[in-house]
């Protein structure tokens, strides 16, 4: 099963190294990973989708426990969260196509951010399915390039009782 | 005056306690051998980096006390990386400084520069580069906080020699501020009631005990609580001293090497109490078919030890000592009236196991020398009071299964990572802590020939320490896989073109003495044993054919055992 992992490390050089390194080295799965500061610049945020049976996923989480820079370890796996990640998508596109993949772009509420005669490149955030979704609908037209943040996620604020 | 890096790196080594250090010079460590020259701190230079770290090592084992150690960058730096990964895999405290090209020159491919921190940092507990001189002193302390807390382990600090060169203030921080690394030293209260529950409701019980009772320093409660109850006890490799060996509970080493009676007593228990073990995959065999009738309860301070290779139903993450007194005080509340009457039965089977196929081998008093009477007449001749080291392979497990070890601390010997070469080095590590104490490392002749060059320090440092090699002239252990396993196609394993150890024991100046039929054994022994001043060779020629028994061969189940 598929789990996106939330883990706060101390913000030093290497530590990725560390993270990536312990993967690899006892064959776990990395299917993406994210990296950026969080509001305490000392402290960064990991957001790793790993994949493996609930064997392998607690050793995950032992094993970054373990390491001296990870601070704290969180699997949003059993509860509400939200998961995004953000394409750029470069499609081709003349004067027969564009209006159709404006509209698409339109109906997913993506952006156009990049214009040639031969191609629309086009932003979308989305949940993995929404991304998925676009794709499929883009690939007719012809992708040229796609480029993929890993996953992002945060847990939603239980709601008031 | 101010100091610079290097003489307040050595302060602070003595602010902590250190006394010795094992360590080799060059280029980029200079400013710290420049400043040992004025320092108290004793320095003993080795020959091989990769000793250097074993005899940390061995120093670590037989003290409890981390083993320090110095090299210079590039080449003195990887040298020690096998050094550093053996006392990772078996938990043992060191904390490793080499020395790094300045830090502008970092990533240049400077001359003998090497990424240390990189190739170290899967084989290490942590590591640290020190970039800024006012990070020193701080990384110092969390170095050895790192090294001896927790699970213990091996942790490197690379220091750039424009950080050793910088001015510099001693002011060696009192305590760490490590907020990710909190180790839980407590049971969970919660856990421990379950735990003696269902002990005490068991009628099969086995302690299964392991290096983490020595790390922990906890070998009196274990021997209390195996005791108090009557648990029959088993130890690994690494366990080894952990528990008396000659105590009546004790079944000896469980494992693929291990007696009969303990792994019998594993396959059939209702109730294994593992203790600062790992469930290693050579002391569990088949591990589907693993303690098939036995409840698992399982004390280890590091929870990624724990349900890793085996489903375990209690667990309790914390120190074995805290977790054992706990343990203690929980029987002593509730008694334990009914326990001995319902595991007496288990106490007749046990006793049978070991009586029918106790350790043994065929003597020949006429013929050849065997391996295994040379470790019973070392066992004699010193009546146990020894610090033992081993090497690696048939050698390895003759001194586990011939020697008895009745205190932790005695029994020396690279179990996870396996390293050849180990023993020696190990055994100078211990004779150096330990200088009135008769240390022995039991020898293969290969295993020898990976550090032999520490004879001289060895010798340079007037060290009494004893090998004795069981020379069977082949890489045995291998060989014996090949006997087992491949059609006796001995495939490169003979390695009978070897020095004449005798003379090359007086080469550098050590005694070298010789014993060719059992008859000799003895003799050579006791005039091993009243050699002071130097290191002693004794090269036992020993069977070539003789094998290890038991064996569970690899990927089978412990009770499927191949005996003598
Ligand atoms: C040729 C060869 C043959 C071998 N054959 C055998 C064999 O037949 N039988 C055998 O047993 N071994 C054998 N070994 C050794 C084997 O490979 C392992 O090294 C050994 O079994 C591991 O021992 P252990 O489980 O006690 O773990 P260790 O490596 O000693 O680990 C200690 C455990 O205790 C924990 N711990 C540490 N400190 C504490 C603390 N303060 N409190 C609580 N827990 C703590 C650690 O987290 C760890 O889980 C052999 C090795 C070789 C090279
Ligand atoms: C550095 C290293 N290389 C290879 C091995 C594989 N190995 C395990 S035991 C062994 C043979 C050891 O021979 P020797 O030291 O003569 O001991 P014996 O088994 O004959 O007692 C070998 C090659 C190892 N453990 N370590």
């Amino acid at each position: 099963m598929r789990h996106t992992i939330s883990v706060l490390v101390t913000n030093e050089f290497g530590v990725l190294s560390r993270i990536s390194g312990l993967f690899s080295g006892r064959g776990f799965n990395i299917e993406s990973l994210s990296v950026a500061e969080t509001l305490d610049h000392r402290i960064s945020r990991m957001t790793i989708v790993t994949s493996g049976d609930d064997k392998v996923l607690e050793q995950i989480n032992k094993q970054l426990n373990k390491l001296i820079n990870v601070i704290k370890v969180h699997d949003f796996t059993d509860e509400e969260h939200i998961e995004r990640e953000l394409a750029l998508i470069k499609v081709t596109s003349n004067g027969d196509t564009r209006a159709e993949i404006l509209s698409i772009v339109d109906i997913f509420r993506a952006k156009v951010v990049d214009v040639s005669p031969r191609s629309y490149t086009v932003e979308i955030t989305g949940d993995e399915e929404k991304i998925g979704a676009i794709t499929e609908l883009f690939r007719p037209f012809g992708i040229k390039e796609i480029v993929k943040t890993g996953r992002i996620a945060m847990a939603r604020t239980p709601k008031q009782k | 005056m101010k100091k610079n890096g290097a003489q307040v790196f050595l302060e602070c080594l003595l602010k902590e306690g250190v006394d010795t250090i094992f360590g080799f010079p060059g280029g980029a460590v200079l400013p710290v051998y420049d400043a040992l020259f004025d320092s108290p701190l004793r320095h003993i230079l080795v020959r091989h980096e990769q000793g250097a770290v074993h005899m940390a090592d061995g120093y670590a084992r037989a003290t409890g006390r981390p083993g320090v150690v110095l090299v210079t960058s590039g080449p003195g730096a990887t040298n020690t990386v096998t050094g550093i990964a053996t006392a990772y895999m078996d938990s043992i405290p060191l904390v490793v400084f080499t020395g790094q090209v300045p830090t502008a020159l970092i990533g240049n491919d400077a001359f003998q520069e090497a990424d240390i921190v990189g190739i170290t940092r899967p084989c290490t507990k942590h590591n640290y580069l020190v970039k800024d001189i006012k990070d020193l002193q701080r990384i110092i302390k969390e170095a050895f906080y790192i090294a001896m807390t927790g699970r213990p382990g091996p942790v490197l600090v690379d220091l750039p020699k424009d950080v050793l060169t910088a001015p510099c203030e001693l002011k060696y921080p009192d305590k760490v501020e490590l907020d990710s690394y909190q180790p839980n030293y407590k049971g969970h209260p919660g856990q421990i009631k379950k735990a003696i529950d269902f002990i005490l409701s068991s009628k099969r019980p086995v302690v299964y005990a392991g290096g983490g009772v020595i790390l922990a320093n906890a070998a009196d409660e274990l021997k209390a609580f195996s005791t108090r109850l009557g648990i029959p006890t088993t130890t690994t490799l690494m366990g080894l001293g952990g528990f008396p060996g000659t105590h009546p509970l004790f079944m000896g080493m469980l494992g693929m090497h291990g007696t009969y009676c303990a792994n019998m007593a594993v396959m059939n228990t209702d109730c294994l109490i593992a203790i600062g073990a790992r469930f290693d995959d050579r002391v569990t065999g088949k591990i589907d078919e693993f303690a098939p009738y036995a409840g698992i309860v399982h004390v280890d301070i590091d929870p990624t030890s724990i349900s890793k290779n085996v489903r375990v139903d209690i667990p309790i993450v914390g120190d074995v000592k805290n977790v054992l007194k706990d343990l203690l005080k929980a029987i002593s509340a509730q008694g334990a009236k009914d326990f001995k009457g319902n595991t007496k039965e288990w106490h007749s089977q046990i006793d049978s196991w070991n009586s029918t196929h106790a350790l043994s081998y065929k003597n020949d008093p006429k013929g050849k020398i065997k391996p295994q009477y040379v470790v019973e007449k070392l066992y004699e001749l010193t009546k146990g009071d020894a610090i033992i080291t081993t090497e690696v392979g048939q050698n390895q497990m003759w001194a586990a299964q011939f020697f008895k070890y009745d205190r932790p601390r005695t029994f020396i010997s690279s179990g996870g990572l396996g390293t050849m070469g180990f023993g020696f080095p190990a055994a100078i590590g211990a004779q150096i802590a330990f200088p009135d104490k008769t240390v022995i490392d039991i020898a293969g002749d290969g295993s020898l020939q990976m550090n032999i060059q520490e004879l001289a320090t060895a010798v340079q440092y007037k060290l009494p320490v004893k090998v004795a090699i069981l020379n069977n002239m082949v890489l045995g252990m291998v060989r014996q896989w090949q006997e087992f396993f491949y059609n006796k196609r001995y495939s490169h394993t003979c390695i009978s073109v070897a020095p004449d150890f005798v003379k090359l024991a007086e080469a550098y100046g050590a005694a070298g003495l010789r014993a060719k039929t059992p008859g000799e054994v003895e003799g050579v022994i006791k005039e091993a044993l009243s050699i002071k001043g130097k290191p002693v060779l004794m090269d036992f020629r020993v069977d070539p054919a003789e094998d290890v028994y038991p064996m569970v061969p690899a990927g089978q189940p412990l009770n499927k055992m191949l005996l003598v």
